[in-house]
């Protein structure tokens, strides 16, 4: 083997390998995020009796930190089947806007790529590929497509690992730590940077006003009915909000 | 936590199928359709509408002391939430929650 290298190819600026490291790149203050939040996951998941496998079957398959703990503790509540679904769906709801959001810019893709594409649409992804594409709106597909699977390459791994190595060292968390407090503390800390207007405290507000409320409702319906009227509550809010903001200008 | 293994594996099983119809809803459209301007409103709201909820009684009346309200708890919640307010930063406003309830434990016990 000791031909010569064959000269490289003049660089195509339209291929995805740059865009793919520039998402690696711009994806890695995240990790910050991903691997305590993935931890926590674990840790709860087995504290409440899941076993690895499952724990690692909620990781992986459903792939949604939030609801997964949503879903995670209406089962310690003993929660009706059901319930935990729906509930921890509307949890989801917002990944069907991510998915509205990112088509215009992915939907000539093949649909196995949108397939996956889809899969790995997180609120990281989401927020990483949407702030490039409107950035710049000229990147070929290739291009997008190599942008967002950089994005993603490590978060994925290593939400994974995280979440595992919490189900694996939970078992050896000494008794007496407040572990019950992660899941409050997490969410908290997920809700805080999100009530950036008047609305999203309207609907923060309507939400845990509603739960306690409702809390007589049969079946853990009470948060479900909650959070419809805080989502009806955010909208009307900004619709007001603009409202007076036209009259104003 | 009173759930089969199956029972357990359905809701992972139905949560893994739906979670991704939600993903692929408009992607697996190929951008063909757009949603109508009063539900993307209400979409927008939806982590801020479930995920309070979701807490609210867990800081109120946390189990680990028989439902009743826990200062040491309570503070703890406000760190976390007004770090996270005033730096946008989820890590900080986690490590100071956390930290706020050990110290307040510790010194209390």
């Amino acid at each position: 083997m000791t031909a010569p290298i064959p000269p490289a190819k003049p660089p195509d600026p339209l291929s995805g390998r740059r865009y793919f490291l520039q998402g690696v790149r711009d994806s890695l203050p995240f990790l910050l995020v991903v691997v305590p939040f993935g931890m926590v996951f674990g840790v709860v998941a087995t504290e409440a009796g899941l076993t690895v496998a499952q724990t690692m079957g909620f990781s992986i398959g459903v792939f949604a930190g939030a609801s997964q703990l949503a879903a995670l503790q209406l089962m310690t509540e003993n929660a009706p089947t059901l319930i935990i679904m729906a509930t921890a769906l509307a949890v989801n709801l917002r990944l069907a806007m991510y998915s509205a959001s990112l088509a215009p810019y992915l939907g000539k893709a093949p649909v196995l790529h949108r397939a996956f594409v889809a899969y790995l649409l997180v609120d990281q992804s989401y927020a990483l590929a949407h702030a490039k594409y409107e950035a710049a709106p000229k990147l070929s597909l290739p291009g997008r497509m190599g942008f967002y699977l950089g994005s993603v390459a490590l978060i994925v791994p290593m939400w994974c690992v995280a979440s595992y190595l919490g189900a694996v060292l939970g078992n050896r968390i000494p008794p007496g730590l407040p572990v019950d407090f992660a899941v409050p503390i997490t969410f908290l800390a997920v809700i805080a940077p999100m009530l950036r207007t008047l609305a999203h405290v309207a609907a923060a507000f309507t939400s845990v006003l509603g739960v306690l409320v409702l809390a007589f409702l049969p079946f853990n319906l009470g948060l479900l009915a909650a959070a419809l009227l805080a989502m009806v509550v955010g909208a009307q809010v900004e619709v007001w909000l603009a409202r007076q903001r036209a009259k104003g200008a | 936590m009173d759930y089969s293994t199956a029972e357990i594996w359905l809701i992972i099983l139905a949560l893994t199928i739906g979670t991704f119809l939600l993903r692929f809803s408009f992607l697996g459209m190929a951008g063909r359709r757009q949603f109508p301007d009063w539900l993307l409103r209400h979409l927008r709201y939806t982590p801020v509408a479930v995920l309070p909820g979701l807490i609210a009684p867990l800081v109120l009346y946390p189990a680990a002391t028989d439902g009743q309200a826990d200062p040491a708890r309570l503070l703890a919640a406000a760190v976390t939430l007004g770090v996270g307010y005033w730096t946008k930063n989820v890590l900080w406003a986690i490590v100071t929650g956390a930290a706020t309830l050990f110290a307040v434990l510790q010194f209390t016990a």
